[in-house]
């Protein structure tokens, strides 16, 4: 006595089914926007500019392993201004990515660490008032300096950490954050 | 509502004159049909006799000649009923008594009806176990049963494990609605609440056919209280209030009903918590903010009946800070740390990282019940699960924008008939049509984890049950499942040469979007599940259950697309298109006694899995962002060893205990290396004090002992662009052993007319003991939480 209650209901349920079902378009292709594909870091003293540079094709989840390069020696006991070079090369042309680290330069800080046996000290050459109006006094180390001392070799890691404490003793650990970039270079003092 | 229930035995005609010795003994229980909760003080009366039942529902009829007598048994709120039981057969009768008038005009007396299968292992916890956890999950309830256990991240993201398996290999069915809630992610919890349910039952292994083929682990069934036929309108309301986190929930239902069957439903949840509390430290960002409503109206009567119901559930929940992590030297830092790297004040706010899911569920469901024959019901349900995890990214434009945006959508219908008028047989036969569509939004700006796809499922499926005699029951069924899943999927031409799909599915490229291609996977199963089973009941006390179950299982989309950065998991996940359905072979085992005084139960079981898919961490990529660790799925054969047993005993009038013991092994046969996440075992032993006259004070103490679990898979070594060379990631061991004691009481008052108020205080982990859980994903950053006291207060009227 109630099928032909239960007959509409069905109808409309089955309405439902397959209206649902002829979604064929295709979906947008998605470039992330978070990409850093290059970092180069060029070191200069006098006439002698040595570049450190690790470019990584697809990204930070493709399976192809950033190829990193380095263009020569360091000579022993000099001084070098080194200026670090983000971009992304998957578009064309390449994007700088620095003015999105520059432009808000209180929540970004570079680190710089020399394996135990490499003789290298750094220290930061800019400060966050460099880039953003009214800025502290913080550095942010887009533009660092780089001395170098006895004859050794080991490896030099860049680290760019997002929302770090500000001010922080210029270790990675007190600092905390996000880690935006982390790339280490062979380097050879001569 | 009153929770006294009168049953009236009368000794009706059937009289031998025949000189028989009269000696023979009926005992059992009365028990609420509804939520399984024994009924106190029920009387049971014959020519002069009467009998009460305890406080356990317990009844024992002494002096019973070996002959068939007609019992009447009445409730206070129902008709009479008449049911002929012969003493010279039946020695023990579980009574399962309508509390509230029900759809069928008679008594439950038959103890099989109560469950889902036969001969599957099974257990329900009954409301007062929910209402308990009526500020929690439905994960940590179930976990009061034993061989269930968790995967846990952090304290509020809790999927259920049944004897060592979870995810897609656990249904969860909400109302006679199979979720369909992304359930294949391991930070994805279900999406309900456990507050709609009346009673929720498990059960162990794919046995119960007719909710799905693919329930290599189990199926959770989740039942909501039924409306009674007859005018009254009644309600609960249960407030909790909870230090560790410094919120509570209060959750409320309201029914009115009438005597023609018409009934009107309403529930509503509200769950708030701040940051929760480890020993040592606030865990920050762990706060939750959890909304859930349904409502229902229908009719119901014997012949016929429909209804329609609707929930939202909608949750907000907060992920540990110190859990979001850039690389694997970060991960390396945070094992090797003691503390989380971010411990901030107290708040209730909730940041990123974060999850927000939302779950809509529609149902329309008609029976009809033809006489003498049985009972034809369909349904069609209509959900919506849409997932938002928020990350932590680089801008803060982008952190307003979530960085996994899923929206699955699905409509089911099913229709079953059900033969159940001949008394020794049931016969069920039914069909499954289910279409379900994934969107994945790319406003994310972030590559899609898992692709847009469409689904079509089909499934039918015929089980049967056979009475032998009144001692033993056996169960035995058939389904066949096809999944076809559709999907447009971007891969980046880098990983599909390193997958190496270039050599294999090439065909499947339908477009060239520069860096990535465009790809129309379109994929098929098959899948056949059967199950044999006997359950067959002896000496009085002792039933013994044992169940065959194959089962087969298609990969989920997760196992099949998984392609990318993981950004809350700090992982890069790999699912793998070549994956094929999984397939198990179960035997399980169940030996119970249960008197009075002391019963116990021993279940064994073997799980054998062929092409068992399962997610490990395999290595780490390398990127301008430092390495991050590989989890790739592949197949393999498994088998599971597991044992849960349980040991009652009332030593004394008002004292008794529980004890329990599970252990699962789970390992690859090929090769004998333990499998990833398996529980530990635990053993649990609680002593409760039960005095009625006291406003029914039920106090009781509890100690969980968790070993550690000391078979699992290898660590991997894994190269550190910090140090510059290769390291070992400790991702795979586990943490010690942990032992966790607990206390509860309860006492109900009575306050006018049927009104009831019930207290309980509840203090979990009372000596604040520091631990880690191996099945806690967050146990790499933090803790575990502290003590926890509990105040619940709940309101019958």
């Amino acid at each position: 006595m109630n099928t032909h209650k239960i007959l509409p209901m069905l109808a409309i349920a089955g309405i439902l089914f397959f209206s649902c079902s002829d979604d064929d378009d295709a979906p947008a292709v998605i470039n992330p926007e978070e990409l850093i594909t290059t970092i180069t870091v060029t070191l200069t003293s006098g006439n002698s500019t040595i570049t450190l540079k690790s470019f990584d094709e697809d990204g930070g989840d493709g399976p192809t392993a950033p190829v990193v390069t380095v263009s020569g020696n360091l000579t022993a006991n000099t001084t070098y201004s080194g200026e670090i070079l983000l971009q992304d090369e998957s578009v064309s042309p390449a994007e700088i990515v620095n003015e999105e680290v520059e432009g808000e330069a209180d929540e970004h800080q570079f680190f710089f660490e020399s394996a135990n046996n490499l003789n290298i000290t750094t220290s930061y050459s800019d400060t966050e008032a460099d880039y953003i109006a009214g800025g502290s006094t913080n550095p942010v180390g887009v533009k660092f300096e780089l001395v170098t001392t006895d004859v050794s070799t080991g490896a030099f890691t860049v680290t760019l950490r997002h929302t770090p404490k500000k001010p922080n003793d210029g270790t990675l650990s007190d600092a905390g954050g996000d880690t935006d970039i982390a790339q280490s270079f062979p380097i050879t003092i001569e | 509502m009153k929770r006294f229930t009168l049953i009236t035995v009368f000794l009706l005609g059937v009289t031998f004159s025949s000189a028989q010795d009269c000696d023979k003994t009926l005992t059992g229980k009365v028990i609420d049909f509804h939520d399984g909760v024994p009924l106190k003080g029920a009387k049971i009366t014959f020519n002069d006799q009467m009998i009460v039942t305890d406080t356990e529902g317990n009844y024992t009829i002494t002096n019973l000649c070996a002959i068939s007598y007609a019992f009447t048994v009445s409730h206070e709120d129902c008709n009479s009923q008449v049911v002929t039981i012969n003493i010279a057969k039946v020695r023990s009768k579980d009574f399962y008594l309508e509390h509230h008038l029900s759809e069928l005009e008679e008594v439950k007396v038959d103890g099989a009806q109560q469950n889902k299968t036969s001969s599957s292992q099974e257990e329900t916890i009954n409301k007062n176990i929910i209402e308990r956890y009526s500020s929690g999950s439905l994960g940590d309830a179930l976990r009061e049963i034993t061989g269930v256990s968790s995967l846990n991240t952090g304290a509020t993201i809790v999927k259920p494990i049944i004897q060592g398996l979870n995810g897609s290999r656990v249904l969860i069915m909400n109302n006679g609605v199979r979720m369909q809630d992304m359930e294949w992610g391991d930070e994805h919890a279900p999406n309900v609440d456990i507050n709609t349910a009346g009673n929720v039952t498990v059960v162990k292994g794919a046995g119960a056919l007719r909710y799905g083929g693919d329930a290599i682990g189990g199926v959770i069934v989740m039942e909501p209280s039924k409306a009674p036929i007859k005018d009254t309108l009644m309600g609960k309301t249960v407030l909790t209030g909870a230090s560790n986190g410094r919120g509570g929930a209060i959750s409320s239902e309201i029914i009115r009903a009438y005597e023609t069957g018409w009934f009107v439903k309403a529930q509503g949840t509200l769950k708030r918590f701040g940051d929760v509390e480890a020993p040592d430290y606030i865990l920050s960002n762990t706060g939750v903010f959890e909304k859930g409503i349904s409502a229902s109206f229908g009719v119901n009567k014997f012949t016929y009946g429909w209804d329609a119901y609707y929930s939202f559930y909608n949750n907000k929940i907060g992920v540990l800070s110190a859990s979001h992590i850039g690389n694997v030297d970060d991960l390396i830092d945070a094992i090797n740390s003691q503390e989380p790297a971010i411990i901030r004040d107290f708040t209730y706010d909730i940041e990123n990282p974060r999850q927000e899911v939302t779950h809509h569920l529609g149902r329309l469901r008609y029976f009809k019940r033809f006489e003498k024959f049985g009972k034809w019901t369909t349904q069609y349900d209509f959900q919506r699960n849409e997932r938002l995890e928020f990350d932590v990214r680089q801008s803060e434009e982008l952190r307003k924008i979530p960085g996994i945006d899923l929206e699955l959508t699905t409509h089911t219908i099913t229709s079953d008939f059900k033969i159940d008028a001949n008394s020794e047989y049931v016969l069920d036969f039914g069909v499954l049509l289910r279409y379900q569509e994934n969107f994945a939004d790319p406003a994310t700006e972030v590559k899609r984890l898992i692709p847009d796809y469409d689904k079509y499922d089909a499934g039918m499926f015929l089980t049967g049950e056979y009475d032998i005699n009144d001692n033993m029951v056996i169960d035995a069924g058939i389904r066949y499942d096809f999944n076809q899943i559709d999907a447009q999927k971007f891969y980046q031409k880098t990983r599909w040469n390193e997958r190496r799909y270039d050599v294999d599915f090439n065909d499947l490229i339908i477009e060239d979007a520069g860096t990535q291609w465009l790809t129309n996977p379109k994929l098929e199963y098959h899948n056949i599940s059967t199950t044999a089973g006997l359950n067959y009941s002896f000496k009085d006390v002792y039933n013994l259950r044992f169940n065959y179950a194959l089962a087969q299982r298609a990969p989920n989309p997760s196992e099949l697309f998984s392609d990318g950065l993981h950004h809350s998991a700090a992982r890069i996940e790999l699912g793998d298109l070549r994956i094929d359905q999984e397939t198990s072979h179960k035997i399980s085992l169940s030996l119970q006694k249960s008197s009075d005084t002391w019963g116990w139960e021993i279940a064994p079981y073997a799980n054998i899995i062929n092409d068992y898919i399962l997610l490990e961490p395999t290595g780490v990529e390398l990127s301008n962002r430092g390495a991050f660790p590989v989890w790739e799925y592949r197949q393999t054969n498994v088998q599971l060893l597991g044992l849960d047993t349980k040991i009652y005993a009332q030593w004394h009038h008002n004292w008794k205990t529980n004890h329990s013991f599970s252990i699962v092994k789970g390992k690859e046969t090929d090769n004998d290396i333990p499998l990833i996440n398996m529980p530990a075992p635990n053993i649990t032993n609680r002593i409760t004090f039960q005095k009625e006259e006291w406003f029914g004070l039920s106090a009781s103490l509890e100690s969980q002992y968790h070993f550690r679990q000391n078979e699992f898979p290898p660590n991997i070594d894994v190269f550190s662009v910090r140090r510059g060379e290769n390291v070992l990631l400790e991702i795979n061991t586990p943490p010690p052993a942990y032992h966790l004691l607990n206390a509860s009481i309860d006492v109900a008052l009575p306050l006018w007319k049927q009104n009831t108020l019930k207290m309980g205080l509840t203090i979990n982990n009372i000596v604040n003991e520091n631990y880690r859980n191996y099945l806690n994903r967050q146990r790499y950053f933090a803790d575990d939480v502290g003590r926890n006291f509990l105040l619940r207060l709940t309101f019958n009227y």
